[in-house]
């Protein structure tokens, strides 16, 4: 009976980001035009969108394959289980002993894998450039990465989520040098891996500039609406990460009742407002970056991520 | 007991193999040496499986009246033999199943049937050899057996090459050794290794035996930068035979390197680590960018378990680095890492080298620029190694994720070394690690994309067929492996405990008995992962998410063109290459690496010919270490030829001398 309690916590916060992850991508989008003195679309634009698009045939080009049908639904489970994963409004969830902070950033990597894959089903030059641009930037984020892996568990002793959040609660962290560095390294991975400005342009239409959209270019229909849905998603995973790790304050801790929850709940969407907020501004005030510029930024990533490491050997202090 | 029925296999496999050799030219010949080799080895399998399960405690040991007449020829069977003989014989028990299908098509069998079975028998003797003298006898067998095997097809181009490095390669690499056990055995000549693990080395000495393993092991197993042999000999030989060169005597080799420096050597220095580490992340490294860089699928495949030596070398280093410091528990995680690699690379190498030698049956290509498409003609190939690379570029839920996690595990625990150098050193690796696994992945997107996805390249990638019963046989039951020790790595984990405890004294908590089965190597707050309960969320999340599209939204599906932004090529060779995949990577990383160059030609305005792309790349490690050793030998070879022309008085001079100065060494020297 407790147990069926517990997995069904696990299971509010696997529908939560499911609800969430639309509204913050429309969020920053709202946000985002109202910056360049647009109007912009309604905030529920993006569930509007999905609608739309799942009602509508697929349009399969000749010689896909059965891979390119079943890719968008392995991207999203994928993508999704990841995000339910990372705590969000509440910390010693069932499933959190699944997957540990590496074992998240591998299953992206497998999203991520077969993304790539469908990009190159169809036997298209686009799909082709999307994918290889995609695995490069990837190679580039994972080593830093795992630097930030590195300099946490340096820290808090634990890869496991749930316990880096708790262990991030208490006051003898404070604040640190290092964890500033880390801070601004998983920023940069993020920025990266989410294909944001100035990596990747998530409006783009111009097929030269584009990673992510070209790999999704023969995609229509719901295959399209499932693979969009799996980009939101991961978007809002990384702003549970750098909220939970970060700033932790207001999670509740499974177990305590449903007011805790319900705190919980509120800082987290709190939390992703004033996250949306910083990205939007961010993103109108920078411009994209050439495609092999990228490897200097991670390379920054990669460095400040090291050197947090490095700090925390010097000193438990900084 | 078991012992003996592991020798009496080992005779059955050289019988075979003689047999063969006189009834090369009947057409049954081939059913029945793979029908031996997979009876054989499945007789083998179970016997080394139950000693490590049942009875993980008992040595067993037999001394055979053969050999040098003071020694005798011994055996033994404990854990870590008894671990390795199951990844030698799983090897042989799938690529026996893989030959009865794929060997049908071999052009010349007479050159393949006799060495098929004495390459698995002299696997099987190095791993149960018990002496110096067996040890090196069956490590040389086995390595002119295969020398054999790669020259199976020797009229094709480059293969006569590739079997002459391979062979200098190898006669290096068992020089070494040699060296090695000498040192090891000392003055006395105590050969067996029992007498040996006896003995405590001087630090100097056991440092000598430690570089001269690295070079006798690591040139087998493929550490840069003895690697140079691999590339070219695994793809030369029949695919079965490259998955057993690439997924098991790689593997061998590491069993060579683990029985000398974690068995025989005594107690290690904190820095023999260091020195460990810094190879296997360069070759990690190093192997991957070498992978990304080919169009040859075998090739890529062969290069590939450069980077697979390479993580297992960094597993073995950290557990060195542990064990120096008398931290058991982590030294048994950091060995348990590599032991699970050991398997899981043999598993899913064998896997993609059963793939790609069913691409070769199916099409007559290994150029991965004339592929393509095979998906819509292949399918249950395409999936199985599919299955393959997933495993290969450490992506849950499947198996190299588990082996590559427990690594960074290990990784993670390096901050409690006392050693600043290593302390600075571990995370740089681990970033190499994260670093090769990325291009892994990146790499088999490579891989399978172009050969399996898009459109034909070539009337041959159009024309293929699917592969024989026998071969996806064998690859499905790679992948189930590769699933079942994804998902449920605890119960392998735990059959690895009997060799750490034997090696280190140490071993991981049983993990086979924690909640859930998830996967806890140090403690549950600190990290944890259960591939099972992964795999059935995510199947589950998919098969709801799609059923649930499919009910009530839409399910409708029309063929049409492909979009392309509306400019669609009819051509197919307007796709993406291999090459043009690969050259973002190669202009980030290779122009360090590989000192990559691009020459692009445009004809002027006005002109219509084509403008040109060449790529120059360098091998540096060729370049920078080969060549000149070829070079020097040219040179002092070209002196000694003098000697040839003295006189007999010169001559006599000459051994008058050499014996004097050599008696001035030896007296000066006691």
């Amino acid at each position: 009976m407790e147990l069926i309690g517990k997995v069904l916590v696990q299971l509010v916060q696997l529908l939560l980001v499911l609800a969430l992850a639309p509204l913050l991508t429309g969020y920053i989008r709202h946000l985002k035009a109202r910056l360049l003195r647009r109007r912009g679309p309604a905030v529920v634009q993006p569930y509007r969108d999905l609608l739309k698009l799942i009602r509508k045939e697929v349009v399969l080009a000749d010689n896909a394959s059965w891979l390119f049908r079943a890719a968008p639904y392995i991207i999203f489970a994928a993508t999704l289980i990841a995000a339910s994963l990372v705590p969000t409004f509440a910390t010693g969830l069932v499933f959190s002993p699944a997957a540990d902070l590496i074992a998240i950033v591998a299953l992206l990597g497998a999203a991520r894998f077969f993304l790539a894959l469908a990009g190159l089903d169809v036997g298209t030059s686009f799909g082709g450039i999307g994918s290889s641009r995609e695995m490069m930037i990837a190679s580039l984020a994972e080593p830093a990465m795992l630097m930030f892996v590195f300099s946490l568990s340096l820290l808090a002793g634990s890869t496991q989520l749930s316990s880096v959040a708790d262990f991030m609660q208490r006051p003898e962290v404070g604040l640190r040098v290092s964890l500033a560095l880390s801070l601004v390294a998983l920023i940069m991975v993020a920025i990266a891996e989410n294909g944001r400005i100035p990596a990747d342009n998530p409006a783009t239409h111009l097929e030269l500039t584009m990673i992510h959209e070209a790999m999704i270019l023969e995609y229509s229909g719901r295959h399209l609406a499932v693979i969009e849905l799996a980009a939101y998603l991961k978007l809002l995973l990384y702003f549970s990460l750098i909220a939970c790790v970060f700033v932790p304050w207001g999670l509740a801790t499974a177990g305590e009742g449903f007011g805790a929850f319900a705190i919980g709940l509120g800082w987290y969407v709190a939390k992703l407002a004033v996250g949306g907020f910083l990205l939007a501004v961010f993103e109108t005030g920078t411009a994209k970056m050439r495609v092999f510029r990228l490897s200097d930024f991670l390379g920054v990533a990669l460095m400040l991520g090291l050197l947090a490491a490095l700090l925390l050997f010097v000193s438990r202090g900084l | 007991m078991a012992v003996a029925v592991l020798l009496f296999c080992v005779g059955v496999l050289l019988a075979t193999g003689v047999g063969a050799v006189a009834g090369a030219r009947r057409s049954a010949t081939a059913a029945i040496v793979y029908g031996l080799s997979l009876l054989v080895s499945a007789v083998a399998l179970a016997v080394a499986f139950a000693a490590l399960a049942f009875d993980s405690q008992w040595v067993q040991t037999l001394r055979l009246p053969v050999g040098l007449p003071w020694l005798g020829a011994h055996f033994r069977l404990d854990a870590l033999a008894a671990l390795f003989l199951i990844v030698v014989n799983l090897g042989g028990l799938t690529a026996s199943l893989y030959g009865l299908g794929y060997g049908r098509h071999e052009e010349a069998p007479g050159r393949v049937l006799p060495f098929f079975p004495a390459f698995l028998a002299g696997m099987n003797l190095v791993v149960l050899a018990d002496d110096a003298f067996t040890f090196l006898l069956a490590w040389e067998f086995m390595s002119l057996v295969s020398w054999a095997l790669v020259m199976a097809h020797h009229r094709e181009a480059g293969n006569a090459r590739a079997g002459y490095i391979y062979l200098l390669m190898a006669s290096f690499g068992t020089l070494a050794l040699l060296l090695a056990f000498g040192l090891l055995a000392g003055p006395e000549g105590g050969y067996a290794f029992d007498a040996i693990r006896r003995a405590v080395p001087d630090p100097a000495l056991a440092t000598a035996v430690l570089v001269l393993a690295l070079l006798g092991a690591g040139s087998k197993a493929g550490l840069v930068p003895l690697h140079v042999w691999l590339p070219l000999a695994h793809p030369a030989a029949p695919s079965h035979v490259s998955a057993l060169m690439s997924g098991v005597m790689t593997k061998v080799a590491v069993y060579g390197f683990v029985r000398i420096v974690f068995d025989l050597l005594g107690p290690p220095l904190w820095w023999w680590g260091a020195v460990v580490l810094v190879l296997g992340g360069v070759t990690a490294v190093l192997g991957v960018l070498y992978a990304l860089m080919q169009h040859d699928l075998k090739r890529l495949l062969a290069y590939h378990t450069v980077e697979n030596i390479g993580i297992v070398f960094i597993g073995l280093g950290l557990a060195l680095s542990f064990q120096a410091n008398l931290m058991g528990p982590a030294a048994a995680l950091a060995l348990t890492a590599a032991l699970f690699h050991v398997f899981n690379h043999s598993v899913f190498k064998s896997l993609l080298f059963f793939g790609a030698g069913a691409v070769l049956t199916a099409t007559g290509e290994r150029d991965m620029e004339r592929l393509g498409g095979l998906i819509h003609r292949m399918p249950f190939t395409a999936f199985a190694f599919l299955a393959g690379s997933i495993a290969i570029s450490a992506l849950p839920p499947l198996n190299g994720f588990v082996s590559e996690w427990l690594t960074f595990q290990g990784i993670l625990l390096s901050p409690k070394l006392p050693q600043w150098l290593l302390k600075f050193l571990v995370p740089a690796i681990g970033a190499m690690l994260a670093l090769s696994a990325a291009l892994a992945a990146g790499c088999f997107v490579k891989a399978f994309g172009v050969t399996f996805l898009g459109r034909h390249r070539s009337s041959a990638a159009q024309g293929a067929r699917e592969t024989d019963g026998f071969s996806l046989a064998a690859m499905f039951l790679l992948v189930f492996l590769c699933l079942l020790a994804g998902v449920l790595p605890g119960f392998f984990i735990d059959g690895l405990a009997p060799a750490t405890q034997q090696l280190l004294g140490a071993r991981l908590e049983p993990q086979a008995e924690m909640a859930w089965l998830t996967l806890v190597p140090i403690a549950e707050g600190r990290s944890s992962y259960n591939g099972l309960l992964l795999f059935l969320l995510i199947g589950a999340a998919a098969l709801l998410c799609a059923k649930a599209i499919h009910r009530w939204a839409s399910r409708a599906v029309r063929r049409s063109a492909a979009w392309d932004c509306g400019f669609p090529d009819p051509s197919p060779l307007t796709q993406y290459t291999a090459g043009s995949f690969a050259q973002p990577i190669r202009r980030v990383f290779g122009t360090v690496a590989f000192r990559a160059r691009e020459e692009v030609s445009m004809p002027p305005p006005g002109e219509t010919g084509p403008a040109t792309l060449r790529v120059h790349m360098r091998d540096l490690v060729w370049d920078g270490l080969y060549v000149p050793v070829e070079r020097f030998i040219g040179f002092a070879a070209d002196l000694l030829n003098r000697v040839q022309f003295w006189t007999i008085r010169a001559y006599l001079n000459l051994v008058f001398f050499s014996v004097v100065l050599l008696l001035m060494v030896l007296t000066l020297w006691s």
